[in-house]
This record gives structure tokens, C-alpha cells and sequence, in this order.
């Protein structure tokens, strides 16, 4: 379990302060994995920094399992460091030392005994699948190989939190599937507390339980996968469950009002859509849709359009009823971003239109 | 051909010549690298954004010590520390005096080299040694000194490349070896065949030290 409280760090560049780290809370719970993702210029690397006590915070606390670490003193600094293991985007591992090498170098710094280092480094890397690679040097392995060595390497030392900085940013998509597994499976096995920061979303979908929004050093957002994903207004559902561009559909439906609508866990699996269009007596048309597993949970985004004179007041309170977030929004609706830039801001007026959306919007301004 | 065998100043002078230059070479690399690499180190250390910064130091030693001595001419430099050699060796002949101006000339050249060896050496195995809970010491050793190792030992091939040079030059005021004896039969007494026999015997040494440290340099290298 790690915990980490008001954490702020203020850098200091001539004579102006850049806060990095506006006050950030957080806590992962044992055996679980939670991602923070955001732009780069977030503070990513800021609080990944603070976290390994590369940087000491200007303020607030980080702790494991009820230990303070951000406050040791110099000379304990090591230890407690040691009670973190790190993946970097890299792997940054040493490319004078083997995989075997690279894995013993937390073990050497300690002074284990020779054999004792042996066995564990053989276990580490059957551990990480990969056995028979003890005596290739970094050059010699492709970048998920040298990935699992990093992660074994981060092992070693046996920590009870894995800190993964950008973990599968610099592979192709089908080795970032599998080292996401692997931090999955090591996780459940190890019982691991994780946190990995990203700006890919799709890491976040695979494997993290939790999720937090990282902007201008702030969490703007955060929560389980699960009840983030069914937050219809929420930054990050917008990014977990992103809808491709759509336009009206030409013919009569052509006027009718557009919903957006989420489905999260046991009500996906009712038939609401047939359910709307029986109840209603109405025709509607699917615009644009998209379906995830997340946390475990079924999750439906979809955009759908009512015939035209329909009850969208009936219909979005026969949903509300259903436990499905719904609401109506303007006809022309561009693509969501990965996630958004910025914070949204509070002068312009709100993309969604509530009632007729026939003025041009932000949103449609953007792909004209 | 028979020239050459029947010269007295080939037969009898030129092996006690290759020894001093040897010697002159050896000796000055010795303590080259035995000062020069830790001071390398400590330059990259203590610069500001290094492992321990130490501003002051860092500037009185880069700026001063390391910038002056590489800026005064070899020639210049040997002769001006003709008195310390004396102080050191008690003597200022021969090559084992000519070896502390040789040392003192190329210590902070290769000093240098190293700084510059280290700085290429990814800050990301830095930050996961420190992160692993490596002390900065064990950062030194296991890091940076590790991971460069292979261009280490070509700038120390370099040094010791200039080092010959060097030698030749410190021959003419009393270190005695090749530089003399292409000096003094093959210029002074227009002795054209000792002067093509040193030529040919130095271009030879810098060959075999070139192709020496290229080989060790490569079979350390796992990049």
C-alpha cells in the first residue's frame, strides 16, 4: 500500500517558482494497479522523481505500507529506496553487464552472497520468462526482452511497490500487450502494490484497477476504472471509452436529437436500446458506438439519434431509471482526444448543448 | 642494407634508445592514468548537475589547473618543469626525469577525455543505479567508470599516442630515447639512414599502441 498525501514541489528557476507538484493525493492499495496518466509537462516525471526520492518534495508525505519516506533522513535514503522498484521507459539497463549481471547489480550493491545472488537471479528471470537468456547482453535482446530484465532487475531487491515510468512507450503494441501481462500477473503473484504512469491510454484499460488524471500538478481526476468509465461528463470516460466522429444520418431521422449514452456493468446487459425504442414506440439510429471491458466490467458508449418530435425528456429519465448515464448532446460530434489537453474552461460554454444544438460548438469548430 | 648493419650509431645507440623511449612512455602512462583518470572522474562528479556538485572546486580545478596547463606549449612546459623533475628525481637527465614533465604535460589532456567519456554515459543508468540504492561511490565504480570503459581505454590509447609524441620532444632537453637520436646523428651529423630508421620506428610504435588499444577497446565492448 502506498500512500502519498498533499504532495507539492516547487522548483526554482532564477528568480520565478514553477510548481510542478500542485498538491497531489493518492493511495494504491495492495495488489493493485493504478495508472496516472496525463501529458507530458503534467508532472509525471516530477512526482516519478519524488516517489523514488530522486527529488525531496517541497511538502506532504509519501508512505508505504505506513512508513514515511519522504522524510528519511540522507543517510537512510538508500534503504528506503530499495522499498521501491523502478521500470523505466528504457529499461536503462547497463550494457557492460549480461541479463544475469544487470539483475544481480540491486543484490551486489548490498553485498549478497555470491551463490545466494545465483539463485535468485535465475529465479528472477524464469520469472519474467527468461530462462536461458543469463548470459545475453542488452544488444543482443529486443526491446521487450530488455524490458523483462528491467523488470526483474526492479524485482530484486524484493519491494513491495513497482513504479513503472512510461513501461511500454517505446514498444510496438503487440510487446506492450505483453509486458502489460506480465506487470498483471507479477502484481496478483507478488502481491505488488503498482503504480504506472503513462500517457497511453490503452495501458490504463489493460491493466490498471484505478486511474488518476494528472494536470498542471494536479489530480483533476480519479478513481476506480469501473466507476470513472461510467462518469458520462468525466474527463477520463471521454478517453476510456472514446466514439469516432459522426454526422446525422440523411432521411427523417435526420432531425432528431442526438444522446450519448453509457451502459457500465449489469445494465449492459440489458437490451435498454430495443428497450427505449419499444417503451417509446420511436425509431433510433446507432451513430457511433464503442465497447470495453474495464476493471472487469462491460462498458458501452454510444451515440445514438431519436426520430424526430421524440420525448427526449421520457426517454432520458426511462434511462436515468435504468441506472444508465444519459444525456443529450449537439448533433455533430468530433472524435474524443486520447484525453483532453486542457482543463476545460469555465468561460466558454459547454460543448454538450442542452437544448437545441444548432449553433456551432468548440467541439465542431475543430473538424470543419 | 649494409649501411645500416655497419652504422655504429644504429647498432650501439639505437636499442638503448627504444628503451628510454619505452621507459619514457611507460612511465609517464603509468602516472597519466593513475592521476588523470581520478581527476577525470572528480571534474564530472563535481560539476554542477553532477553526482555531487561542488561548484567552487570544480571551477578552480577545470578552469585553472586543467585549462592552463593544456594551454602552455609541451615545449614550454617541459622546460619550465625542468627544476620540479630535479626536486622529484634528483636529476634532470634521462628518461625517468623527462617522465614527470611527460606526466604533468598529458594528465590533464587525458583527464579531459575521461570527463568527456563519462558525460556519455546515459543519465538513465544513473538514475536506476541511484533508484536501485547504489551509494556514489558504487555509482562511480559500477556505472560510470563500467559502462564507459571501452571509449576509457581509447582516450587512454590517445594519451599514450600523444605520449610518444611527447617523448620525442622531451628527448632534446636530456630525456634522451629515439627523439635524441634522430636529433643528434640524424639532423646534427646529417645521418639520413638513423633518421629514416627512427621515422619508420616510431611510426611502428604509434601502429602497434593503435592497434593494441583498438582491440582491447572493441572486445570490452558490448554497445
Amino acid at each position: 500500500m502506498i500512500t502519498v498525501t498533499d504532495l507539492r514541489k516547487v522548483y526554482q528557476q532564477g528568480k520565478k517558482e514553477v510548481v510542478a507538484l500542485d498538491g497531489v493525493t493518492l493511495s494504491v492499495p495492495k495488489g493493485s494497479i493504478h495508472g496516472i496518466i496525463g501529458h507530458s509537462g503534467a508532472g509525471k516525471s516530477t512526482l516519478v522523481r519524488c516517489l523514488t526520492l530522486l527529488d525531496r518534495p517541497t511538502s506532504g508525505s509519501v508512505s508505504i505500507d505506513g512508513t514515511e519516506l519522504s522524510s528519511v533522513r540522507d543517510s537512510e535514503i538508500r534503504a528506503a529506496r530499495r522499498r521501491i522498484g523502478m521500470v523505466f521507459q528504457h529499461a536503462n539497463l547497463m550494457d557492460s553487464r549480461t541479463a544475469a549481471g544487470n539483475v544481480a547489480h540491486p543484490l551486489e550493491l548490498v553485498k549478497t552472497p555470491k551463490d545466494k545472488t545465483r539463485t535468485r537471479v535465475a529465479e528472477l528471470l524464469k520469472l519474467v520468462g527468461l530462462e536461458g537468456f543469463e548470459n545475453a547482453y542488452p544488444s543482443q535482446l529486443s526491446g521487450g526482452q530488455r524490458q523483462r530484465v528491467g523488470i526483474a532487475r526492479a524485482l530484486a531487491s524484493e519491494p513491495e511497490v513497482l513504479l513503472c515510468d512510461e513501461p511500454t512507450s517505446a514498444l510496438d503494441p503487440a510487446t506492450t500487450n505483453e509486458i502489460l501481462d506480465l506487470i498483471q500477473e507479477l502484481t496478483s503473484r507478488l502481491q505488488l502494490t503498482v503504480l504506472i504512469i503513462t500517457h497511453e491510454m490503452n495501458v490504463v484499460k489493460r491493466v490498471c484497477n484505478s486511474v488518476s488524471l494528472l494536470s498542471r500538478g494536479r489530480i483533476i481526476e480519479h478513481g476506480a476504472l469501473e466507476d470513472v468509465a461510467g462518469e458520462l461528463d468525466s474527463q477520463l470516460a471521454r478517453a476510456l471509452l472514446p466514439l469516432p466522429p459522426s454526422f446525422p444520418l440523411p432521411g427523417p431521422l435526420q432531425r432528431g436529437p442526438v444522446l450519448e449514452i453509457v451502459f457500465s456493468g449489469d445494465s449492459a446487459k440489458e437490451p435498454v436500446l430495443t428497450g427505449v425504442a419499444r417503451h417509446f414506440d420511436m425509431d433510433i439510429n446507432v451513430l457511433a458506438g464503442s465497447v470495453e471491458t474495464l476493471g472487469g466490467q462491460q462498458f458501452g458508449h454510444l451515440r445514438v439519434q431519436l426520430a424526430e418530435n421524440s420525448d427526449v425528456d421520457g426517454v432520458l429519465g426511462y434511462l436515468t431509471d435504468r441506472g444508465i448515464s444519459a444525456r443529450r448532446v449537439a448533433p455533430v460530434a468530433g472524435a474524443a482526444p486520447e484525453f483532453p489537453d486542457t482543463l476545460p474552461d469555465p468561460d466558454l460554454p459547454d460543448p454538450v448543448v442542452p437544448n437545441q444544438g444548432l449553433h456551432p460548438t468548440k467541439e465542431q469548430g475543430r473538424h470543419e | 642494407m649494409n649501411d645500416f648493419f655497419s652504422n655504429p650509431v644504429l647498432v650501439k645507440a639505437l636499442p638503448e634508445a627504444i628503451i628510454e623511449t619505452l621507459q619514457m612512455v611507460g612511465i609517464s602512462a603509468f602516472f597519466t592514468v593513475l592521476v588523470g583518470l581520478p581527476l577525470g572522474v572528480f571534474l564530472h562528479v563535481s560539476a554542477p548537475g553532477g553526482l555531487r556538485p561542488m561548484p567552487v572546486i570544480n571551477r578552480i580545478l577545470s578552469d585553472i589547473v586543467v585549462n592552463i596547463t593544456r594551454s602552455i606549449p609541451f615545449a614550454i612546459l617541459m622546460v619550465a618543469l625542468i627544476p620540479l623533475a630535479r626536486a622529484l628525481t634528483g636529476t634532470s637527465l634521462g628518461p625517468v626525469a623527462a617522465s614527470v614533465s611527460l606526466s604533468i604535460g598529458t594528465i590533464p589532456f587525458f583527464a579531459r577525455l575521461v570527463e568527456t567519456c563519462l558525460r556519455d554515459v546515459h543519465h538513465g543508468k544513473i538514475d536506476a543505479a541511484q533508484v536501485m540504492g547504489s551509494t556514489n561511490m558504487q555509482v562511480i565504480s559500477k556505472v560510470l567508470l563500467r559502462e564507459s570503459l571501452p571509449p576509457l581505454v581509447a582516450a587512454a590509447t590517445t594519451t599514450v599516442v600523444t605520449l610518444v609524441g611527447y617523448s620525442a620532444m622531451a628527448g632534446l632537453v636530456g630525456g634522451g630515447g629515439l627523439g635524441k637520436l634522430a636529433y643528434n646523428y640524424g639532423f646534427q651529423r646529417f645521418d639520413v639512414s638513423v633518421m629514416i630508421v627512427t621515422i619508420v620506428l616510431i611510426v611502428v610504435l604509434v601502429q602497434v599502441i593503435q592497434l593494441v588499444g583498438e582491440r582491447i577497446s572493441r572486445s570490452l565492448d558490448h554497445r
